[in-house]
């Protein structure tokens, strides 16, 4: 088991290293220039001198090696410099958005989970039915729809139903609140935006429980069970349900991994200033030490998640677990 | 249906702020929305993006401004800090400001002269590691002197028109002195001026805060007990809040749509102000690259252009509405429409215009073109204006594909003279055509044109132009410059020139809209009627 | 999910191709449903010229952001161009969207993965991580680099939405290459000193057919949401090209109160499309994968 685990952990390192030097490049085969978007982008002149001061402040100007060898001590030491576009730690930039990002995706993965198992249960023991019908109808809508459009139709639904109802449009707040600061101004902002990610999140994990409790209900210790004569919800709870959980968790885990990259188009839709926006503003405005350290957080995101999974899969397979 | 609501609310508007009797009520803020990301930096020295603006004017003076009663004027410029408005002397080489007494910074430190000129000198020729971003407009100015505690003196290399225009520059702050000592970079990260708001709080990419300044020296004023700018780069969040009222406006402007749905949606809550905009997009074609060095290609792509028609339909869906030369329509230097129509692109006949633009293809070998062209990210209104150009050229049987292309890229292909074609920006803020159409000058000359071209006849018009001190000589003169950009030479076309419409509720009052987005941004005359 | 180990030399009892189709019709009505949807699109996007009524890219300033009527059935944009005939080009630019990149990414997935589970050792060891930090990667940056540098267009958004779906694919393949290759059979056909090549082809990757075709299926859905999703944020297919990603972009919005078909019919095609896809896939799992197959 402990092997299992070391393993597990060591291979971490070369992905995160992969990673770094990847975006690194990438970054960098881009054309364009920092200064110039931020010195030349009103459509007006400016003064080739400010550019080249631009260069020399950002530290553009210098060898690529070095900047490269900068970036991974830094990121070895968690130091990911400052913002080229502010000049501002990027630590401070990215804690002043990770609040809202986070508190979506909990609050989507809550919404997903407390949404998907009961309702993917259901729609298994119920095979064929009309629930079942309508439950893998709801599924396939939260997977095909685009999730952009779930927002920008939910926005306005919610819009011109208050508007129609009490004659004044509502709309969630346009500027964030911490949660312990006017959790009801919090909250009425996040949760449009949670339920839309969560939509497709819950979806997703709905047909997967559905059909891992499926695969499990036609295992022979389950038929054997119901020939002991024990009560249905007895079997379903205690084994079914705990054998499906592996593969259910497996996909949760992995495509919570997945939802920085759904935070970006929501953030968008919803003006929200997490680190979706965040990424998306760096990459246009070619700030390199940003999009990096942004790449280097969700990837780690990404990697670690999947280390917790595959864990958590280690200790529920007793194959593995008792090696 | 929906023409009336839009003519009511526009005469609503004009009565409103024709109404000058009306007397303002105090208190209150004013939630408004910033159309951008927080900018980089907070220093108005060195930053060019209108969203840092729109964040720090309320807190900063300056020498001279428009005039906030009358920003639409190109011509009305008043004092900030100074006393009065100074008549040139010298042959308009020498321009004496005095400056106001008993100015205080949000420090409680006084603001004298000294500061004025130290910052003017900070804008004018930058210390080594300040960023000056509008440095080349001052090129004229020789020195600047601060005799004593009240006067400032603007010495000039030549007379011109264009100095006092490039004066009143709205991103001129006035700062302290004895913080420019201790450190240059203070102002990037900080703020501390002597405006209408004092600084309250700045929430990193999400909002910005201001209180009132009880001791600002223009009496009465602000009439806010503070403001609240949020960043919302979305035009749908903006529609949508505007709607539900979680803010009041926007500064920079919306799109035709948006207004037409608050104006449906709201009737008279919604107040509509319209105005010209100092900004347009030019069509640019690499003359570096073939067959765009044939005057005859150019030229042939220019007249396949019906600005007129073009113009009636994009004002509908864009932010474009005007056809106008390289002069920004309703300044004097503009052409009328008598001027303009000889002009390839702005012909009154189309189909004329067209078959000639056919033959002329033919006669350079180049039937059947095919391009791409070079355009921004930006949906308002460069892709369709691009979009609208790419249909237009279609019709005299040539064939563009657009490469649009982030920001950043999209400068960087220009400057590498890496395109084809491509839809320029041409952004200014106070009216001053003779500076503004600097632009239009050879890359060699002005390092922000990227047509690649050579002209020396152009050049020589110009620099006649710019010493002209007779403004009926120098009208002469541009008519004769502008021929040569778009007519003789035909370097460039200016597209249709953007239109600035700005929806708010209408218990915002006080506010005039300008011909730049730029301008009269400091908050101070405007109350709320609630 | 389970794969059963098939012996590729053994005697093909199975019922003839159209019989066996016909049953999947009866017993998967839904998949059958799904695949219909599909073959509309399919042929939609085939025969686009002959059946859209007006050129999809012709702006009609006349006729700008109309309600649908007997001229323009789905009503136009804000162009004035017709949505139906946008709509119909539409599905070609997804057919080749999503049929490209699902076949390109899945192929390349496939070889991938089948070579890192027969090699083993090292190369696997490395290969993992590769797919691991491209899996990893956010697809905004990838997008981007690609359209900075090569320009937009629709073989360049290929490019950007293929390159995240290879390791994917080649996860899911290599873990069923794995099962195989501990099979006695295979490691008799080695003793027998029968090359890499053959046993890959042979022996593996008709094992891995049914995992392989049904993640290509859920591709092809996949990278028409991407598409989408992409041009919401400019970074796919660029006007005046008709996409429907593109078409839900900027002028939907804007105009989503007061002309709300513009948004409403690219919308459903991205659904229809993508729900017939992963109708059509789940019913292809079901008869792939033996323990579901009697139920």
């Amino acid at each position: 088991m402990y092997q299992y685990i070391l393993k597990r952990v060591l291979l971490t390192i070369p992905t995160l290293v992969g990673a770094a030097a990847l975006v690194f490049l990438l970054m960098r085969l881009i054309p364009g220039d920092i200064c110039l978007v931020r010195l030349g982008g009103g459509g007006a002149s400016f003064d080739p001198k400010a550019l080249a001061a631009c260069h020399a402040e950002i530290g553009v100007d210098r060898p690529m090696i070095v900047q490269f060898l900068e970036f991974m001590w830094g990121a070895a030491r968690l130091d990911f410099g400052t913002s080229m576009w502010s000049g501002k730690p990027v630590i401070t930039e990215i804690a002043a958005r990770l609040p809202i990002s986070l508190e979506i995706a909990i609050l989507a993965t809550v919404v997903a989970v407390s949404i998907a198992i009961p309702l993917g249960t259901i729609s298994a023991l119920k095979q064929n039915s009309w629930l079942d019908v309508l439950v893998r109808v709801f599924a396939i809508g939260g997977i095909a729809t685009p999730s952009f459009w779930i927002g920008i139709v939910s926005i306005l639904l919610v819009l011109d139903i208050s508007g129609a109802i009490t004659g004044r449009p509502w709309m969630p707040p346009i500027d964030y609140v911490p949660l312990w600061k006017d959790p009801i101004r919090n909250l009425s902002m996040v949760l449009l935006p949670a339920l839309t990610v969560g939509y497709r999140y819950a979806a997703v994990s709905m047909r997967m429980t559905r059909s891992a409790m499926l695969e499990v209900m036609q295992e022979d210790y389950i038929r054997t069970a119901r020939a002991k004569g024990l009560v249905n919800k007895l079997i379903i709870n205690r084994h079914a349900l705990k054998n499906a959980l592996l593969p259910i968790v497996t996909l949760i885990g992995i495509e919570f991994a997945f939802l920085i990259g759904g935070l970006v188009v929501t953030e968008q839709v919803f003006n929200l200033n997490g680190v979706g926006r965040l990424f998306v503003q760096a990459v246009q405005n070619q700030d390199y030490t940003l999009t990096q350290a942004l790449v280097m957080l969700t990837v780690a995101v990404f990697v670690f998640t999947n280390l917790a999974v595959d864990l958590l899969y280690g200790w529920l397979d007793p194959r593995i677990r008792f090696n | 249906m929906r023409l009336c609501s839009i003519a009511l609310s526009l005469i609503l508007g004009f009565c409103l702020s024709a109404r000058a009797a009306e007397t303002p009520k105090r208190g209150g803020i004013l939630t408004y929305m910033i159309a951008a990301d927080g900018g980089p930096s907070l220093d108005g020295h060195k930053e060019t993006t209108f969203a840092v603006l729109h964040a720090t004017a309320p807190f900063y003076s300056t020498l001279v401004r428009v005039n906030p009663d009358n920003p639409s004027s190109t011509t009305d410029f008043v004092c900030d800090l100074c006393t009065e408005m100074p008549a040139p002397t010298d042959g308009g080489l020498t321009y004496t400001f005095k400056i106001l007494k008993g100015v205080k910074f949000h420090d409680g430190s006084p603001l004298d002269a000294h500061d004025v000129a130290v910052s003017w000198r900070r804008i004018v020729s930058p210390p080594p590691g300040v960023t000056s971003a509008r440095q080349n407009s001052y090129l004229m100015v020789d020195k600047i002197e601060d005799p004593d505690d009240e006067t400032v003196i603007f010495r000039l290399k030549f007379p011109t028109l264009s100095f006092m225009p490039a004066l009143a520059d709205p991103w001129a702050f006035i700062y302290s002195r004895r913080v420019l000592e201790k450190d240059q970079h203070f102002y990037e990260r900080n703020i501390m001026g002597s405006g209408p708001f004092k600084f309250d709080s700045y929430e990193i990419g999400q909002s910005i805060r201001g209180v009132r300044n009880p001791d600002y020296y223009h009496a009465g004023q602000p009439y806010l007990d503070g403001f609240h700018g949020i960043f919302a780069p979305k035009q749908q969040t903006r529609v949508d809040a505007i709607r539900a009222d979680r803010a009041a406006l926007e500064f920079r402007g919306e799109s035709p749509p948006a207004r037409d749905l608050l104006v449906k949606e709201l009737g008279d809550k919604i107040t509509v102000q319209e105005s010209d905009w100092n900004c347009g997009n030019v069509f640019t074609p690499n003359h570096m690259r073939k067959p765009f060095d044939d005057v005859r290609v150019r030229r042939a792509l220019f007249m396949a252009v019906d600005e007129w028609n073009g113009a009636k339909a994009l004002s509908k869906i864009a932010i474009v509405r005007t056809v106008g030369g390289i002069v920004f329509p309703g300044s004097e230097f503009a052409a009328t429409k008598d001027e303009l129509i000889t002009m390839p692109g702005f012909g009154t006949d189309i189909e004329k215009s067209r078959a000639e633009a056919r033959r002329l293809l033919k006669e350079a070998g180049a039937e059947g073109l095919s391009f791409e062209m070079l355009n921004r990210n930006v949906d308002q209104p460069y892709i369709i204006v691009g979009t609208w150009l790419v249909d237009e050229f279609r019709k005299i049987g040539v064939n563009v594909t657009q490469k649009i292309v982030p920001t950043g890229p999209w400068l960087e292909s220009m400057r590498a003279a890496d395109f084809s074609v491509a839809m320029e920006a041409n952004c200014q803020m106070v009216v001053n055509p003779i500076a503004d159409t600097g632009r239009y000058l050879p890359h060699a000359i002005y390092s922000e044109n990227f047509a690649y071209h050579d002209d020396p006849k152009q050049v020589e018009i110009y620099n006649k132009m710019v010493r002209e001190t007779d403004p009926a000589k120098a009208r002469v003169l541009m008519r004769d410059y502008e021929r040569q950009v778009i007519d003789i030479g035909a370097h460039q076309l200016p597209t249709l020139w953007f239109y600035r419409i700005v929806p708010m509720r209408s218990y915002v009052k006080g506010w005039k809209i300008s011909t730049s987005h730029y301008l009269n941004q400091n908050l101070a005359n405007i109350w709320l009627d609630q | 999910m389970s794969t059963t180990v098939a012996d590729p030399d053994a005697i093909d009892l199975r019922p003839p191709l159209l019989s066996r189709a016909l049953r999947f019709c009866r017993r998967q009505p839904l998949g059958t449903f799904g695949l219909a949807l599909v073959l509309l699109i399919a042929i939609t996007g085939i025969f686009a010229e002959e059946l859209a009524p007006y050129n999809p890219t012709a702006n009609d300033f006349a006729a700008m952001t109309e309600a649908p009527s007997l001229d323009h059935w789905l009503g136009t944009d804000q162009f004035g161009r017709d949505l139906l005939s946008r709509i119909i080009y539409g599905a070609r630019t997804a057919l080749i969207v999503g049929l490209s990149s699902a076949f390109v990414g899945g192929s390349l997935g496939l070889v991938l993965g089948v070579g890192s589970a027969y090699f083993g050792g090292m190369i696997d060891m490395i290969m993992q991580r590769v797919f691991d930090i491209v899996m990893a990667f956010p697809l905004i940056i990838l997008a981007l680099a690609i359209v900075s540098i090569f320009g937009t267009g629709v073989q360049n958004v290929i490019i950007a939405i293929t390159i995240p779906l290879i390791p994917r694919c080649a996860r899911v393949v290599r873990s069923a290459a794995l099962v195989i290759r501990e099979v006695p059979y295979v490691d008799a056909a080695r003793a027998c000193g029968f090359g890499a090549p053959r046993i890959i082809l042979r022996h593996m990757v008709p094992n891995v057919m049914a995992p392989f075709l049904i993640m290509v299926t859920a591709f092809v859905g996949q990278a028409i949401l991407a598409e989408a999703s992409l041009s919401y944020l400019g970074l796919g297919v660029q006007e005046p090209v008709p996409a429907w990603g593109l078409m839900l972009q900027g002028g939907a919005e804007e105009y989503a109160s007061t002309a709300p078909w513009i948004a409403i019919f690219p919308g459903v095609a991205i659904m229809l499309s993508v729900l017939g896809i992963n109708l059509f896939g789940d019913a292809l799992r079901d008869t792939l994968d033996p323990k579901l197959r009697d139920r």
